[in-house]
């Protein structure tokens, strides 16, 4: 039961009641705020014109791809670009994934499950016939994604959705066996690409150039692990700290 | 330019300048969180909009790659800045950095 602060109350309970429940009342239009709103109001309409600056004829890349296209080993554009094109920046990409997790767990040394649902039998029905749909459409995606929009991280947000459903209806405490199969889930990703980008110099070509004929076989090695890497890090982000990690915050409070 | 690329494109840089008022102008953290999604959001809108090439003309597919590293990557430093914001909560008291007096 969240108590609202309200009028009646000194102001410095209203605060603390604001601060424990992370309420913001704050919006007043103060003079200092006049001031950025004109600033970022000037931003704005300069970033207008610029937009409407843009000429027509600038640089354009989507013929470039579409003719390298049938080297890539897969037919849709965007995930040509993205694991064999362009594949550092989706290399980066999954370590920036991986380190985001380790920067929570360096400041939240311990899981908080955020969210308290009621523990319903109609909920933990539906979650048990939802959660295999979820893992088929994100098996799906992975799969349309060489042809048609879709791919890794498309499946990936639908793979953490249903783990953070797991966890918000509580069908199952994950148990100390589930935690030590999440761990490495969460590297798998960077592992592969990393592994297959650097099999790819053993093979003859240069770091993340994948042997022609092959391209899709690796793309879709590389795409599932990240799939579950992505799934994976987006449930630990949810937790928000390591499950099952030590209590050095909570010994101290209590 | 097509005109709903142009339409789109100011809806993003509106909405870029919407979250960046909100980020400077409010010291409350989780504000400031939502506000830098709201910015992201806007910056992803121009760049959807500059890889359209004109009605049934396929699209350049360099930006929407951008976009797609952007959101996973703004998802990551959201889900980094609600750990050290929840983090600053627990330490302080207060769900701001502001320069306001503690509350002990």
């Amino acid at each position: 039961m969240i108590v609202t602060p309200n009028r009646m109350m000194p102001s410095r309970k209203r605060r603390k009641l604001r601060d424990e429940n992370y309420i913001d009342d704050d919006v007043k239009l103060t003079p200092a705020r006049r001031v950025i709103l004109a600033m970022v109001a000037v931003l704005t309409v300069v970033l207008v014109m610029a937009v409407f600056a843009v000429p027509d004829d600038v640089v354009r890349l989507t013929q470039l791809t579409e003719d390298r296209l049938p080297e890539s080993g897969v037919s849709n554009t965007v995930t040509a670009v993205l694991i064999n094109f362009r594949g550092y920046d989706t290399f980066l990409e999954v370590s920036v994934l991986l380190l985001s997790i380790i920067g929570v767990w360096s400041v939240a040394r311990r899981a908080r499950v955020p969210v308290k649902v009621p523990n319903t039998p109609v909920l933990r029905v539906f979650v048990r016939l939802l959660m295999p749909l979820m893992v088929i459409v994100a098996g799906y995606l992975l799969w349309i994604g060489s042809d048609v929009p879709g791919g890794a991280f498309q499946g990936g947000a639908v793979l953490g959705g249903m783990g953070v459903l797991w966890i918000a209806a509580a069908v199952d405490d994950p148990g100390s066996r589930e935690r030590r199969l999440l761990r490495p889930l969460l590297i798998v990703g960077m592992a592969f690409f990393l592994g297959a980008g650097a099999l790819a110099i053993v093979v003859g070509g240069s770091m993340m150039q994948y042997p022609e004929g092959e391209a899709k076989t690796w793309i879709l090695i590389i795409e599932s692990a990240a799939t579950f890497s992505i799934g994976a890090t987006l449930v630990m982000l949810f937790l928000g700290g390591q499950p099952g990690g030590s209590s050095r915050e909570d010994g101290k409070k209590s | 330019m097509t005109e709903t690329a142009l339409l789109y494109m100011v809806v993003g840089v509106v909405l870029f300048g919407m979250g960046l008022f909100a980020l400077v102008a409010y010291p409350h953290l989780l504000r400031k969180i939502l506000a830098m999604n709201v910015m992201g959001t806007g910056t992803f809108m121009v760049f959807i909009a500059i890889a359209h090439n004109g009605d049934n003309q396929p699209i350049d597919p360099i930006p929407h790659a951008l976009v797609i590293t952007g959101i996973v990557v703004a998802v990551c430093s959201t889900g980094l800045a609600l750990a050290l914001a929840s983090q600053v909560q627990a330490l302080t008291g207060q769900p701001r950095i502001d320069g306001s007096e503690r509350e002990e």
